[in-house]
């Protein structure tokens, strides 16, 4: 058992960076998350297990400190919320493009624009379909609970090296700032620079001893069959992810007649709300994504055959509504309900809402 | 026909030689136009990589714009960052890795627009990188449009009638503004276009990787470079272009060669 503490989401993903040997956190104060950096400035890791923690001067700055760093073949991330992660979008393109591996946290806020500071998840089609210029996903995890912001940048970094390629931990406002009972892991060393140059020697910039190639870390391909080639490795990556790395919670769902499907705080009020409907005698389930993409897609189609409708509940207008109708496919019916602007629902109004629409 | 190669071998001796190219800098040919700075500077990055021997402790970071392809020519490693990110990513190489020797190297346009407030705060913070610039006052790559250091009146494709103060505001001098941030330790201006100048330049480069080991803050070297296919003139009209036109405006020098400021100047009095 690890060290038990009641914390914060955002003091937690700091906690978790310096204990998971994490080398470098770069990023820019935006509410609601700014808790991570200052965690960190406040625990001082340089001092005790070296890792970097510095105030860049915009997000655009952080993110490219990150590729930079990442360059290295070093553990590194950020954090930031809806507009930052705008901000971000470039660095974060370059990021995929060269294949560097890093995690990202989006501690998400109402928009468009400036918007609100209050919680939100209308950036799920940011952080799943790419969100910046060209053909390119992020591997998304979305934390439901403070346990799995930690587990989430133990395990963020854990695929960012295997896939070399960013993973976003898309979050929101409230599990940002919700305080829970938390498992923290012991302390791991970070790598040695003989660790870093077995795991990513071949690519990494360390700097080049005679007898190697030079590493280039770039995304710039003229040749256009060769970008096409880089491109279609890209595209295999993410098919990799999307046969291996699939991860969802499915509560209730064996007979249920409907099927609730949410992410992160939506999904801890969607388990309140299987509990009253069924105390009303109406088979609800729940299905969580864990990842939003690769988007549990499987499992939505094998329900689709078996139940009598899916409602997509949200804090958005509705974005992860068209993943779960691709996955059904107009085999069952699919609706959506949420809140936008900061207005977290009830799971009564759930309730009344799968109700109205079913 | 043998006379004159056997006097050309005569000649073609170890003992005669004057310059050989630095082993860093590869057989590839580069693709910067005739009369461009750009081929000179890299030579010199890499005579001074070599010379220090550090070639296994240097890292460079390229830009978007002529200079991109920078890590094609130079064998070390290399990043290439987005428009005017350099001094970001160089920032975050050299924060995980402090032993090592980056550099970053940048056009005007990069350095001294887009990437602005990179730039600034890269130098404000002191970070301990050598920051290369090359000031042609135009846009290369991208076809010849007007940079922040255009000079007023100058033809660029987007100030076809002359930049305009009017329209385009006042060249842009970064590095004296640089200078005056307390992170910076070493800020100089030179240019490539006299043999004389050329060993200057490469002097304020060897200076720079120098001070870099001396963690005393940001070492930035402005070349004055000249472009000829942007300006439309023959490589020797450029030179002279550039000493009649861009030097009144960017006079060569050093402008600062303190190291970064102390601290104590700065602090507050009491808790």
């Amino acid at each position: 058992m690890g060290e038990l503490r009641l914390m914060k989401g955002n003091e937690v993903i700091a906690e978790a960076a310096i204990r998971c040997g994490c080398d470098g956190y770069f990023g820019y104060p935006i509410t609601p998350q700014s808790e991570v950096m200052e965690t960190l400035m406040t625990l001082r890791p340089w001092e005790s297990t070296g890792m970097v923690v510095l105030q860049a001067e915009s997000e655009i700055a952080s993110i490219h400190m990150v590729y930079g760093a990442a360059g290295a073949g070093k553990r590194v991330m950020t954090s930031s919320s809806s507009p930052g992660i705008s901000l971000m979008a470039e660095g974060i393109s370059y990021i995929a493009g060269a294949e560097l591996p890093c995690v990202i946290v989006n501690v998400q806020r109402g928009g468009p624009g400036l918007g609100t500071i209050q919680p939100s998840q209308a950036d799920y089609n940011q952080a799943t379909k790419g969100g910046g210029h060209g053909d390119y996903s992020l591997l998304v995890l979305a934390p439901a609970s403070v346990q799995e912001m930690h587990d989430f940048v133990i395990l963020g970094f854990e695929l960012a090296f295997k896939f070399r390629n960013p993973v976003m931990i898309l979050a929101d406002g409230v599990i940002g700032q919700l305080m829970e009972k938390v498992e923290l892991i012991d302390q791991r060393p970070r790598w040695t620079n003989e660790q870093i140059l077995e795991i990513s020697g071949e690519w990494a910039t360390l700097g080049k001893p005679s007898g190697r190639k030079k590493n280039i870390i770039t995304s710039l391909e003229l040749d256009s069959y060769m970008m096409e080639k880089n491109n279609l490795r890209l595209q295999s990556k993410y098919s990799q992810m999307k046969a291996e790395e699939v991860r969802y919670e499915a509560i209730a769902c064996e007979d249920a007649d409907y099927i609730l499907v949410a992410f992160g705080s939506a999904a801890r009020i969607c388990q309140k709300t299987v509990q009253i409907a069924r105390k009303k005698g109406v088979k609800v389930g729940l299905i969580r994504p864990i990842t939003l993409f690769p988007f549990p897609e499987k499992i939505i189609a094998e329900y689709a055959t078996k139940v009598k409708g899916f409602l997509s509940v949200e804090f958005n207008a509705g974005q992860m509504v068209n993943d779960i109708r691709l996955a059904v496919n107009g085999k069952t019916r699919v609706e959506y309900f949420g809140r936008m602007g900061g207005i977290v629902p009830t799971p009564d109004e759930v309730e009344t809402a799968l109700e109205q629409r079913f | 026909m043998s006379v004159l190669t056997d006097r050309i071998n005569e000649i073609i001796k170890p003992e005669n030689l004057v310059y050989a190219k630095s082993p860093l800098l590869n057989d590839d040919l580069m693709h910067y136009c005739p009369g461009c700075s750009h081929g000179v500077v890299h030579r010199l990055i890499a005579e001074v990589i070599e010379e220090m021997g550090i070639q296994e402790q240097t890292i460079g970071v390229s830009p978007v714009g002529c200079a991109v392809f920078a890590y094609n020519y130079i064998d070390i490693d290399w990043q290439e960052a987005a428009h005017g990110r350099a001094p970001a990513v160089a920032t975050g190489i050299k924060r995980v890795m402090p032993e090592k020797y980056v550099f970053s190297y940048q056009g005007d346009g990069d350095l001294a627009a887009i990437g602005t407030a990179e730039t600034f705060h890269a130098v404000n913070r002191g970070e301990n990188i050598v920051m290369i610039f090359i000031n042609n006052a135009i846009y290369g790559m991208t076809g010849g449009q007007m940079a922040p250091t255009t000079l007023v009146g100058q033809i660029t494709s987007t100030t076809p009638h002359g930049r305009d103060v009017d329209l385009n505001g006042y060249p842009l001098r970064i590095t004296e503004l640089l200078a005056q941030l307390p992170g910076a330790a070493y800020v100089t201006r030179q240019s490539v276009q006299t043999p004389g100048a050329v060993r200057k330049t490469k002097k304020a480069i060897r200076k720079a990787f120098e001070i870099q080991a001396k963690k005393i803050g940001t070492a930035f070297v402005e070349v004055v470079s000249t472009c000829s296919s942007g300006w439309k003139l023959s490589p020797v009209d450029s030179n002279k272009w550039m000493e009649e036109n861009m030097f009144p405006q960017y006079p060569l020098g050093d402008l600062k060669d303190t190291g970064r400021a102390d601290a104590e100047l700065y602090r507050i009095k009491a808790k």
